[in-house]
């Protein structure tokens, strides 16, 4: 079963929310990144998603199979956008299901974070000034150090 | 030998274009992105940069052959 995806258009949180679905759960733990306003104190517009998709599928998937064998989970799954996002928008979606809660907020929180460090997506901020950058994973941007 | 590139985030911006076949003596993943960043002008320092061929990730060590896809990534910023 395919765990991680990347979507084009906007992500069916219903939809996915209903593959968690397992009587022997006793624990869901949702997790939605938003596009925001701003970031590093600059304000932003909107933003672009870049993914290198072979990759990015096939390194999600990966880290989707660490996560059901480090954490004792029933279920887990992520969308993350590509394309033009608007603020306010879904960029990306992470739901856990398990017996418990310890797991499954540990392992949403260990899933967002290595999708930010390991996953080819890039984001490219549209500012107000009419600029725009390309940022490294803890959001400075590319360009101060090229 | 020819090599297909593909370009993501800054490195695209810099280039001008999402990918190119490249013709080149260069039989090394170093020696590759050295000719690139005099083509292209990339700044970014190889060590922040990881390697991918044929879409899996592998070591700057890794040989290449003629007709590889290669893709140097930039640090990854989804989330």
């Amino acid at each position: 079963m395919k765990r991680f995806a990347l979507a084009t258009t906007a992500i069916d949180v219903d939809a996915e929310k209903r593959r968690l679905d397992d009587s022997r759960a006793g624990a869901c733990v949702l997790f939605e990144g938003w596009v925001r306003n701003h970031n590093e104190g600059r304000s932003v517009i909107r933003l672009d998603y870049q993914a290198y998709a072979p990759l990015a599928e096939s390194e999600g998937e990966a880290i989707m199979a660490e996560a059901m064998a480090r954490f004792d989970l029933r279920a887990a799954l992520a969308v993350h956008r590509t394309g033009s996002l608007a603020i306010g928008d879904l960029a990306v979606w992470i739901g856990v299901s398990a017996d418990h809660r310890n797991a499954a907020f540990e392992a949403c929180r260990w899933i967002i974070d290595e999708i930010k460090l390991r996953v080819p997506i890039w984001k490219n901020e549209h500012y107000a000034d009419g600029e725009s950058g390309w940022l490294h994973p803890d959001n400075t941007p590319v360009e101060s150090d090229s | 030998m020819n090599y297909q590139l593909l370009y993501f985030a800054s490195l695209a911006d810099r280039a001008g274009c999402a990918g190119e076949t490249v013709q080149s003596d260069a039989t090394g993943l170093s020696a590759l992105y050295d000719e690139l960043r005099v083509r292209h002008g990339f700044a970014m320092d190889p060590a922040r940069l990881r390697v991918a061929v044929n879409g899996q990730i592998v070591d700057w060590s890794h040989a290449l052959a003629d007709g590889d896809e290669v893709v140097f990534l930039p640090p990854v910023s989804g989330g």
